[in-house]
């Protein structure tokens, strides 16, 4: 035991010797976790919206402080025709528009209904189509809660109006953050455990020092064991990390069971360390094993795992490939127990798969592992 | 007593190309032997190094360290061995206190238990103690490595090329330290390409396309050199090297230092002073000068191949 902790000890002097690698590793998930859940965020704030009613209504004007009120809009003013709402979109005073048609209020109270254009500014398609359904929810939300003693006067007439009625269940103010925490995660602690891992161990193949190392009496599955543990307990650090962040800074509320969170990512990191120790074994080069772990499986990571794009819009040959991501599986049972608040029965399925990958490369890497130099 | 027995040895590392070491004797290496392999680059000591700390398993042959199989005992070898590789494989980025105390600790030894084994070779890097690994120079590296072999004392001690880039007066240092380790009853082996330094082993043996030359004594061998050995020197000594090989009489001719020397065919008697006239004669040198010489490890080395 004791040997194996000289070699724990020196693990941990390599790695912080290395000052700028350890950088690296913990300020990368801090970065990206800003950068998501700030900079490339596809949700849209403070968009100007304004408004042409002819007749200035009090209920239309109403309706455009409740729009104010949301965090997503400013309203900006009244225009008098469709187009002053143009030129003032030219202009770039406003980015989205409400045109009321004529005598829209009595309209309203008739069988034929009421017309309202929704203009946005669509030069960023994915904005203009999230502004047309913001601002489509806030008004069929005020005309059914507001007006819904209008229509019951008159209670025959009404059945004219029919509201929509949509819910984003679970991330209701659609925060792109919510779907970006668990895919960094997956993205992250893979690339400590296995990158990290199969280089410090292919490293010392390259230096030389392996060889010293085989000939002494130290089981060599211990020193490859012993590399594990730091890359562990900086996974772990790393994984506060990300939590505190996404907590306290990006104001993602964690839903589900705390504990069976930290498991679950537990369960992941053994994982790629495996995948790490996997890839040691079978290559010679710290370049080889960079290039494996960097590119490999950091693609699959971000294309397959449905952090970026949803696995269920792929081609079926792609969706096959994904099962076989173990990120998938991880920011699958993250998104599950983050996010939707479920119970644990819920994601006992990913949680089985990623216990089975873990077991079935950790089998692989030992068998593979050989303590010569051949 | 044997501390190393060697049943031909064999390592073939690709089909198609002759093996890196083919050794078809037996050898055996006594305990406490200061034992030396001599050879140049190529010639299969680092492989055979290797099998024997149990790094590669042969492809043919058996061999034992202290009794045990380096196949099915190698777990055992590899507690009472001290393995130094050719190139240095220590930790760079450690400091040189923690690359000892590390390795003591990976053969659950400490420092203090063993030091004083290392203590006349420790005691030049103490200094430096603080400093890391990688910043020492190519002697102190070695020094550093040898400790580190040494920590854990072993009952058998395998150097490969320890001397390599390392400079002359820390070169005899280190032989120094490799005989006072040998008279605390080490059994120590030794590879080198220098043959200046085998002289300083109990004996030798010489390696070339991985087969054992010679081994005995370098004073046996040298004794049993039984050739007439000529030192030629001219003002033009390339061109001499030419016109030596171009003589009949001669039976091998290399360059030696600032001279050449040449050896002549079994049957033939021809004198020093005579390959001189004949030089100046019938090639036109000038300034030649030839004498008889005795031989050294080199030149039982150079006439050793091919047999």
């Amino acid at each position: 035991m004791k040997e194996f902790f000289a070699f724990v000890k020196k693990e941990f002097l390599h790695i912080f010797r290395d000052t700028k690698t350890l950088l690296v590793l913990v300020g990368l998930p801090t970065a990206l976790i800003v950068l998501f859940g700030f900079a490339i965020s596809t949700e849209i704030r403070n968009v100007n919206v304004g408004v042409c009613a002819p007749d200035g209504d009090p209920a239309v004007m109403r309706l455009m402080e409740k729009v104010d009120k949301s965090e997503y809009f400013t309203y900006v003013g009244r225009y008098d025709s469709e187009a002053g709402i143009d030129r003032a979109m030219r202009r770039g005073e406003v980015d989205a528009a409400l045109l009321f048609e004529d005598d829209f209020m009595s309209k309203m109270m008739k069988p034929g209904g009421a017309e309202i254009a929704v203009i946005t500014d669509a030069t960023n398609p994915n904005n203009a189509s999230m502004e047309v359904m913001y601002l489509t929810g806030i008004v069929t939300e005020y005309f059914r809660d507001d007006l819904q003693e209008a229509a019951m006067l008159n209670a025959s007439s009404a059945g004219g109006n029919l509201v929509p009625n949509l819910r984003m269940l679970y991330n209701p103010q659609l925060k792109s953050s919510y779907n970006f925490v668990p895919g960094i995660m997956g993205l992250i602690l893979l690339l400590i455990c296995a990158l990290m891992t199969s280089v410090s161990i292919v490293r010392e193949k390259e230096t030389g020092s392996m060889e010293v190392l085989l000939v002494s009496p130290i089981k060599p599955i211990n020193i490859v064991l012993a590399k594990m543990i730091p890359y562990f307990v900086i996974s772990c650090v790393v994984l506060v990390n990300i939590l505190l962040l996404t907590i306290f800074v990006l104001k993602v509320p964690v839903a589900g069971s705390f504990f069976w969170m930290i498991l679950v990512s537990v369960i992941y990191i053994i994982l790629s360390l495996g995948i790490g120790m996997l890839v040691s074994t079978l290559v010679k080069t710290q370049i080889i094993a960079t290039l494996i772990c960097g590119m490999l499986f950091m693609v699959p990571v971000m294309m397959l795992s449905g952090m970026l794009y949803p696995i269920e819009s792929m081609p079926r040959v792609f969706q096959w490939l994904a099962q076989l991501v173990p990120a998938k599986w991880f920011i699958e049972a993250i998104r599950k127990i983050m996010i939707e608040g479920v119970p644990v029965r819920f994601v006992l399925k990913e949680m089985t798969i990623l216990v089975l990958m873990a077991t079935v490369i950790f089998t692989a890497a030992v068998k593979k592992f050989n303590d010569r130099l051949e | 007593m044997d501390s190393i027995q060697i049943h031909g040895l064999r390592k073939c590392y690709r089909d198609g190309v002759p093996p890196a070491v083919d050794l078809q004797a037996d050898i055996s290496i006594l305990k406490g032997e200061l034992f030396g392999i001599i050879g140049p680059d190529g010639a299969g000591k680092t492989t055979l190094f290797q099998m024997l700390a149990t790094l590669i398993s042969p492809d043919g042959g058996t061999a034992t360290v202290e009794g045990l199989d380096i196949v099915k005992d190698y777990r055992k070898i590899r507690t009472m061995i001290g393995y130094m590789p050719g190139k240095f494989s220590l930790y760079s980025d450690l400091s040189v206190r923690e690359n000892l105390d590390f390795f003591a600790s990976v053969f659950g030894k400490d420092v203090d238990s063993n030091y004083g084994l290392i203590e006349n070779i420790y005691c030049r890097l103490k200094p430096f103690e603080k400093r890391k690994a990688g910043k020492l120079s190519g002697g102190m590296k070695q020094k550093l490595a040898l400790c580190c072999s040494l920590i854990h004392s072993p009952a058998v001690l395998f150097l490969d090329e320890p001397t390599t880039g390392v400079d002359p007066s820390s070169r005899r240092e280190l032989w120094e330290n490799l005989a006072e380790l040998k008279e605390k009853g080490m059994t120590i082996v030794v590879s080198t390409a220098y043959m200046d330094e085998a002289n300083r082993c109990d004996r030798v043996a010489m390696m070339k396309s991985g087969k054992f030359l010679a081994i005995d004594s370098p004073s046996d061998i040298i004794s049993k050199f039984d050739k007439s050995l000529v030192a030629v020197r001219s003002d033009d000594m390339f061109r001499l090297l030419h016109d030596l090989r171009s003589m009949p009489e001669t039976d091998r001719c290399y360059t030696f230092g600032d001279t050449h020397h040449v050896t002549l065919k079994d049957g033939t008697s021809l004198q020093a002073g005579e390959i001189a006239a004949r030089l100046t004669g019938e090639y036109g040198h000038s300034g030649v000068e030839a004498r008889l010489v005795k031989a050294s490890l080199e030149d039982c080395y150079m006439n050793l191949e091919d047999r």
